[in-house]
């Protein structure tokens, strides 16, 4: 049976991890590779490294890091951030990433999904979605924001997830903009929705706080993975512990 | 020398990691001449099998590669590396693949998601080297929409489930192919290509 999946998230600027980290095992908490391999020993299912540079320069150093964390730690590992081009794309392939997400660019130019996609496959290709409820609506409905969150756009997330989905996105990472670093729980009404309309897998993003959250996620949200970065990264539970509430109440989990 | 087949896609990158982490030095290479001088080759792959047989066609590969298995020296595939062994794909229409293994690659069925993406158990079917030091049932990093089903079911050396059963992984002597991607699937990945890399040298021991 397909496991469920658990998936930190690391910040990275410059080629450091910042929204530092708390753990006293590591000697340098902010070095990208050190942290990686960390998660790996902790059994962590995946990795997410999203660049907060994205400047030219800071994609040279990062696909620099990508390169030396994917010769240290054998596991899938997604690259996001800054990433505008299919030479974007290729550069972080190339360094060891397995799949590249995609926010602002796709919405920008959706064509980018389509030959992303036809280059080097769908399995590649993760459009990530920041969403936000629209507090106007009789009904749930939430809208995508593009530059980290900074500008509407107006476009339906629900709309925007299928096309994304039509034109070869192999995977969604949806962040609830509402929830997002409050650590209040995933908005399990988006992942619901969005899930239930995609033939996708999706990563629940932004909100989780407890263990609790992380469960609803997967079985109210009907999500396939959940992302977090706060509750790992300050160690309030490790990954360890989070698979063995989720196992404990019945979720499959890798153990 | 083990070669790693470069056609110019696939995640050549980390399958050399691997490699490299186990102490050997692999050769990234896309010449013919490698490949038969080779004493284990490995087929690394993501993407459509249909592709990957174009550019394997266009490298001058395809004859290399089938009289390497034919001599049955230690090959392993992952992935598309699996797909292409078998007689077709049904991915975007019927195309013709190596035709080593006959059988077909067809679609995962509808009623869950597509690409089947994330870690799922390999229940092994049958004893083979491979698997030495490694749990039945143990858990590997799959992602993929289509899988093999060879006409010889005493070929899947090991099976996995989503919606039906199905041969995630084909061993037979020194042919090994897995649908997994080993090089993604932690310490029990690395272990494949270990023990993969040690039917090799064994082989290649024998040969010289």
């Amino acid at each position: 049976m397909l496991t469920k999946r658990i998936i930190p998230c690391l910040d990275v600027k410059g080629g450091r991890v910042v929204k530092g980290t708390s753990f006293v095992q590591l000697r340098d908490a902010g070095d990208p590779v050190e942290l990686a391999r960390f998660y790996y020993e902790e059994g962590a299912d995946e990795l997410v490294f999203l660049d907060i540079t994205a400047t030219p320069e800071g994609r040279d150093t990062m696909a620099d890091v990508v390169e030396r964390i994917s010769e240290n730690v054998f596991m899938p590992l997604t690259v996001g951030g800054g990433l505008r081009s299919i030479d974007d794309m290729r550069r972080m392939l190339g360094a060891g990433a397995d799949k590249v997400s995609i926010n602002t660019a796709a919405v920008l130019n959706p064509r980018l999904i389509r030959e992303g996609a036809e280059k080097f496959g769908s399995q590649c290709i993760v459009v990530a979605i920041d969403a936000k409820r629209v507090e106007s609506s009789q009904e749930p409905k939430w809208e995508v924001y593009i530059y980290s969150g900074q500008k509407a756009t107006g476009i339906d997330a629900l709309d925007w997830a299928k096309e994304t989905v039509a034109l070869g996105a192999g995977e969604l990472m949806l962040t609830s903009m509402d929830a997002d670093g409050h650590q209040a729980g995933y908005d399990i009404e988006l992942n619901r929705a969005i899930s239930g309309a995609v033939s996708v897998p999706v990563i629940a993003s932004g909100g989780a706080g407890t263990l609790e959250d992380l469960y609803q996620a997967l079985v109210s949200g009907k999500a396939d993975a959940v992302l977090a970065a706060s509750i790992f990264h300050y160690g309030t539970y490790s990954i360890r512990e989070a698979k063995e509430y989720l196992a404990k109440k019945g979720i499959p989990i890798r153990s | 020398m083990i070669a790693i087949i470069d056609y110019g896609a696939g995640n050549l990158r980390s399958v050399a990691n691997a490699i490299t982490r186990l102490g050997h030095y692999p050769k990234i290479t896309s010449d013919p001449a490698d490949v038969l001088n080779a004493q284990a080759v490995i087929l690394p792959g993501v993407g459509a099998a249909a592709d990957t047989m174009e550019n394997l066609k266009t490298l001058g590969l395809v004859s290399a590669i089938r009289q390497f298995i034919a001599e049955e020296r230690p090959f392993l595939g992952v992935c598309i590396g699996l797909q292409v062994l078998l007689t077709g794909t049904e991915e975007g229409g019927w195309h013709e693949c190596l035709g080593i293994i006959p059988g077909r690659v067809r679609k995962l069925p509808p009623g869950q998601k597509i690409p089947h993406m994330g870690w799922n158990q390999v229940r092994q079917q049958s004893p083979h080297p491979i698997f030495s030091g490694i749990p039945d049932g143990a858990n590997f990093y799959f992602v993929h929409s289509y899988y093999v089903e060879p006409e010889d079911k005493s070929l899947a050396a090991g099976e996995t489930d989503y919606g039906i059963p199905f041969c995630s992984i084909i061993a037979r002597e020194n042919l090994v192919a897995t649908q997994f991607h080993p090089e993604k699937s932690g310490e029990v990945g690395l272990k494949i290509y270990d023990n993969f890399l040690r039917l090799a040298l064994a082989a290649g021991a024998g040969n010289q």
